[in-house]
């Protein structure tokens, strides 16, 4: 028996929201998971909130009732949602609580994601070199170099994720486009072009979850977190924000290797058990890379396996099926809890014109980012 | 007015042929860049300062399409007619990868495993009029 069960999900659609704050989106997306699993705020026994760009998440209180709760507030890059996910996962299977509500926000200026550059070196920011975006290009382009992965099946990848969009009210950008428009597009960081990449963006998700054992009090279709890893990246590995790393002999996998490998201990599953997935696409490259660097498939097996729809809502491993962060943006604090989000609803088997036709019962949320962490999670039902 | 480097410490300036320096592990013997107090292989503080190789071959790159936003300060670029410039992951060979500007490169002739060459490069002009120079590497014979 699992010990963690997602009892309820809601979703603040993801976009640009002028005037409207990161915590009424928050309050919102709480409000939308309680009313899914039949709860009320009242009911929760502790929180747990991730944000960049709002320091107190737990201010949201102030909308949801002030009841005294336990509340966290945690913030670790792209992989926030992933440590939130994991904090209520330890706080459940400790026994100090039975229910509570895992909640993410965020409201991004436009433009790639920058950070402090006083906590790297002056001269690496001055010098054009604290960008995310040109790390992805050269990940992706030595990737190219090594697998042959070409630059259609980067066009493929963004036009599935569009496509996807397209059938799902909540995403930012539902206007499908075809691979050729993708690879005219400008092109922002070779090989990668502008509608291969993700924007910063608004939105907010939250998750109700609860001690597996009393699930059913609430639900008569749980989805079980089965384990959640965070990982950051070892001697070796080329990460973001990385003015120096070691020679190429010495190099090491990626921290989502590792965090995938840890998930997948922890939960007794297997990368052939996984029916879904969810993985960061900062940018079309992203996919490609994750889906190996996750087990999914091998290294250069993803042209065929992209060509063929095998990642597509019919296909049978359906990845992004809700858009991903190409079409709905990343607003960094709830891009994870989107991602449960959608694969609960899929597992349900409710997702509507997007429901996956693979009728899965496993699936993986990944999430990536500076200066090299990665959340690896694992559902089932 | 003078010739000033971009960030004091980061390469040896004034010098006819400049290196960048970097660390070395007193205990392991990893090379970092830029010179920092701890290992980032074993923890080991007190780095020893280690001047970096001048050559090298290119591991991977990317182009820049666009400006980017602070804090980037370079005045390289011109004024009208925005033109992308090149970035890339610099393999030293036994000492380190590192990331730099690619000098004298386009497109067509950017090759992962070329070899590169460091050179310095006009990077802006700072508030007294004295001319920034940063570390670029650039094609070998170029």
């Amino acid at each position: 028996m699992p010990d963690v069960a997602i009892i309820g999900v809601g979703l603040h659609p993801f976009g640009r929201f002028p005037g409207k704050p990161a915590l009424s989106m928050g309050a919102e997306a709480a409000r939308a998971a309680l009313a899914d699993a039949g709860l009320t705020w009242a009911d929760m026994q502790f929180a747990v909130g991730g944000s960049a760009e709002v320091d107190q998440p737990d201010a949201v209180v102030a909308e949801l009732g002030l009841t005294g709760i336990q509340f966290t507030n945690v913030y670790n890059g792209c992989a926030t949602a992933g440590s939130a996910l994991a904090l209520a996962s330890r706080t459940i299977r400790s026994g100090e609580h039975e229910v509570g509500l895992v909640l993410g926000m965020d409201k991004h200026e436009r433009g790639a994601l920058t950070a402090d550059p006083e906590e790297y070196a002056c001269w690496y920011g001055e010098m054009g070199l604290f960008l995310t975006t040109k790390f992805f290009g050269m990940k992706i382009n030595r990737y190219m170099h090594d697998h042959g992965i070409t630059h259609e099946t980067l066009a493929h990848v963004a036009a599935k994720n569009y496509r996807n969009a397209s059938l799902n009210p909540n995403a930012f950008r539902r206007t499908p486009l075809s691979p050729d428009q993708i690879l005219q597009s400008p092109m922002l960081n070779y090989p990668l072009t502008q509608y291969m990449f993700c924007s910063p963006d608004e939105g907010a998700a939250a998750v109700v979850v609860c001690s597996a054992p009393i699930a059913r009090r609430y639900t008569d279709r749980p989805v079980y977190l089965r384990s959640v890893a965070v990982r950051t990246r070892r001697y070796g590995a080329y990460e973001v924000h990385t003015p120096s790393a070691s020679p190429s002999s010495s190099h090491v996998p990626a921290p989502t290797v590792d965090a995938a490998a840890a998930a997948y201990e922890a939960a007794g599953i297997g990368p052939d058990e996984i029916g879904i997935a969810q993985l960061q696409d900062t940018d079309a490259g992203a996919e490609v890379i994750h889906m190996a660097e996750c087990g999914l498939c091998k290294d250069g097996d993803q042209n065929e396996l992209i060509a063929s729809g095998a990642t597509s809502l019919t296909g049978r491993l359906p990845v992004n099926s809700d858009g991903g962060l190409i079409a709905n943006g990343e607003p960094v604090g709830a891009s994870g809890l989107r991602q449960i989000h959608e694969l609960v609803v899929q597992l349900r088997g409710r997702a509507g014109d997007r429901q996956v036709q693979s009728e899965p019962t496993v699936a993986l949320a990944h999430l990536y980012g500076a200066p090299g962490v990665s959340a690896v999670s694992i559902l089932s039902t | 007015m003078a010739t000033v480097p971009i960030s004091e410490g980061l390469f040896t300036w004034p010098a006819d042929e400049p290196a960048l320096i970097g660390g070395q592990c007193p205990g392991c013997g990893a090379v970092t860049f830029p010179l920092r107090t701890g290992c980032p292989r074993c923890g080991t503080v007190d780095l020893e300062r280690h001047l970096l190789g001048r050559t090298g071959t290119l591991w991977s790159w990317t182009s820049q399409g666009f400006l980017p936003k602070a804090p980037f300060t370079g005045q390289f670029v011109p004024a009208e007619g925005f033109e992308p410039w090149f970035v890339g992951v610099v393999e030293l060979p036994g000492e380190l990868r590192l990331e730099s500007i690619l000098a004298g490169c386009t497109q067509d002739t950017l090759r992962i495993g070329m070899p590169l060459r460091l050179v310095m490069m006009p990077f802006r002009t700072d508030h007294l009029g004295n001319e920034v120079v940063t570390f670029a590497f650039a094609p070998e014979g170029e």
